[in-house]
């Protein structure tokens, strides 16, 4: 009985009634378009990663890691030379430190005041212009920096020089508070009215309903945020090759000049012969720079994953 | 009229009662549209007033008129007086903090914070500066027990609220309306999200708690207005879209002889 009605059924579906299933070229070509691109990312991240390894590791064979790690000399020209990394690595703590304790607190504030406060009008019209900062080139922040900031941070903390990871660190928020207001706005306006509801409905503040509703209930999403500046301030270059001194010393305070990672190897790139020594260890810094966003990375979209879990409906 | 009512209710008629909320000719607007026409009513303290009427009348709209909730909304604009044992709470001297924590809410959708249970039922009273953590676990236990939710979440009072049924979220969001130990809880609509079983146990939850506190509900369901209201209150919607009041009384007048002809066509179900 079961066999007969799929015979009938096959039988009335053989002939072309319009319902015979077609070969429809464009689907299969876009979707194969989209298969190699999407290959070719993972293609182009692998080849990074293999470079990066090939031409880094071998500086290992010459200094050991610890020496490399925590070697506070850097000297690739003299003889032995010596390849200490120390410098640049607190270097880079410094200026993403001060970056960080500037643009977190205001970039926050500014996404809570855009997102909760201001009315519609002001927020069509601040949010794009903070936005537009993200699109002044590097160079023309280190150039500010240069020029504006450091002489007001030399005075204003009497220092021998205003280029020090402090001027760095400041240019460093300005360009990665774009990002986080974008992003923490974005999260804020996500949170469901029904909360802001509930919160005024049980007697709290504007400034209560925001602290200890709205900003927790958009933590996932501002930790993102936090975290894609954080990432742009390690991974920035330019300004703080401009901006940030350039001495070769352990910075013990954030006032002191100084060479964050990716001065180092932008400076030093230059003069060092392919496949020598020096080139090796600058590979191996842009290795270590590579795992240091990578783990941010990491680290984002583990506490975004939990978040979500935590507050999924 | 063959609606039934429990003889306790009637003998529950609240004509003696004292009034609590009294309003008289408002109007309210959102920008050029009026919402609501000349109200004028009186709410009897210790008993549950529903208010009823078709979609769009303005019942909610009515119902956010005692905490102030428009005003959020820009451009709504209130005219006449809203008396809360006899003051104006649309004076300009009124702090509406302080009047939300006299007036709560209960939402149509449960809406707890993305908080733990006791977070959530501790919100209240911390933002009114109570942050003693043994006086905050007396008042979140004392809260849940009266919202008749504490034997099912006493053993999980640190997970997230979110993890709750949906009519253990509506019951957290009444006991943390409890919790601020308000006088008057006004409630939107609080089972129209909720199973049958979930809203018989919020209705027996109303009717424990009109002891002690004035109870306003809006609700869509006629047999729940009939079941647990003391008063009831029939808005409609005139040609204009603005919501009137058509007829306020007993809920057993209402329901079994009402005066007025579109009251009788609505709970009867001819129209609506």
């Amino acid at each position: 009985m079961l066999g007969q009605q799929v015979k009938v059924a096959t039988a009335e579906a053989s002939p072309d009634n319009g319902l015979r299933r077609r070969w429809r070229i464009g689907e299969k070509f876009i979707e194969g378009w989209i298969f190699l691109t999407g290959l070719l990312a993972i293609v182009v991240l692998l080849g990074i990663i293999a470079l990066l390894l090939k031409e880094g590791l071998p500086i290992f064979l010459d200094t050991p890691p610890w020496e490399f790690f925590f070697g506070t000399r850097w000297y690739p020209v003299s003889e032995p030379p010596t390849f200490g990394i120390m410098p640049f690595f607190i270097s880079t703590l410094w200026v993403t430190l001060v970056a960080t304790a500037i643009s977190v607190p205001v970039g926050v504030a500014c996404a809570a005041y855009l997102a909760e406060v201001a009315p519609d009008k002001v927020r069509e019209t601040v949010k794009p212009i903070i936005e537009l900062l993200a699109g002044i080139p590097s160079v023309v922040m280190g150039f500010i920096g240069l020029m504006l900031l450091s002489p007001l941070v030399q005075s204003a903390f009497n220092l021998n020089t205003g280029l020090c990871g402090l001027s760095a660190g400041i240019m460093l928020s300005l360009m990665s508070l774009p990002i986080i207001v974008s992003v923490s706005e974005d999260a804020l306006r996500a949170v469901p009215d029904e909360f802001r509801q509930a919160s005024y409905a049980l007697g709290a503040t504007r400034w209560e309903t925001i602290i200890h509703v709205c900003i927790p209930a958009a933590l996932s999403g501002i930790t993102a945020a936090v975290m894609l500046g954080v990432g742009r301030a390690i991974g920035e270059t330019m300004t703080v090759l401009m901006v940030a001194g350039g001495a070769l010393a352990v910075p013990v305070s954030p006032t002191e000049p100084m060479m964050p990672m990716t001065a180092a190897i932008a400076s030093g790139i230059g003069n060092a012969v392919r496949g020598g020594l020096q080139y090796q260890a600058l590979f191996a810094i842009g290795l270590i720079l590579f795992i240091l966003t990578l783990a941010v990375n990491i680290i984002a979209d583990r506490v975004l994953e939990r978040q979500k879990r935590k507050f999924a409906r | 009229m063959n609606m039934k009512l429990s003889p306790d209710l009637l003998s529950n008629a609240p004509a003696c009662k004292k009034t609590r909320l009294g309003v008289t000719g408002v109007n309210l607007f959102y920008g050029d549209f009026q919402a609501l026409r000349n109200i004028t009513l009186e709410i009897p303290e210790c008993a549950i007033t529903a208010i009823i009427g078709p979609s769009g009348c303005g019942k909610s709209s009515f119902l956010r008129l005692f905490n102030r909730m428009n005003d959020l909304i820009t451009g709504a604009r209130v005219e006449g007086r809203i008396e809360l044992d006899g003051i104006n709470i649309y004076d300009k001297s009124i702090d509406v903090v302080e009047l939300r924590k006299r007036v709560g809410m209960v939402f149509q959708k449960p809406n707890p914070f993305p908080l733990s249970v006791f977070e959530n039922v501790a919100y209240g009273p911390k933002r009114h500066g109570r942050h003693n953590r043994g006086e905050l676990e007396e008042i979140v236990e004392k809260s849940l027990r009266q919202a008749a939710l504490w034997d099912e979440v006493k053993g999980k009072l640190e997970q997230s609220a979110l993890a709750l049924s949906g009519g253990q979220q509506q019951r957290l969001c009444i006991a943390r309306v409890l919790a601020v130990e308000p006088e008057v809880i006004l409630m939107d609509e609080p089972c129209s999200a909720l199973d049958p079983v979930a809203t018989l146990k919020i209705e027996d939850l109303m009717r424990s708690l009109t002891e002690s506190y004035t109870i306003i509900i809006v609700t869509h369901n006629m047999q729940q207005a009939a079941r647990v209201s003391d008063m009831a209150a029939f808005l409609m919607m005139e040609a204009d879209r603005a919501g009137v009041l058509v007829e306020y009384g007993p809920t057993s007048d209402i329901f079994t002889n009402p005066k007025d002809k579109r009251t009788e066509d609505y709970i009867t179900g001819r129209f609506g």
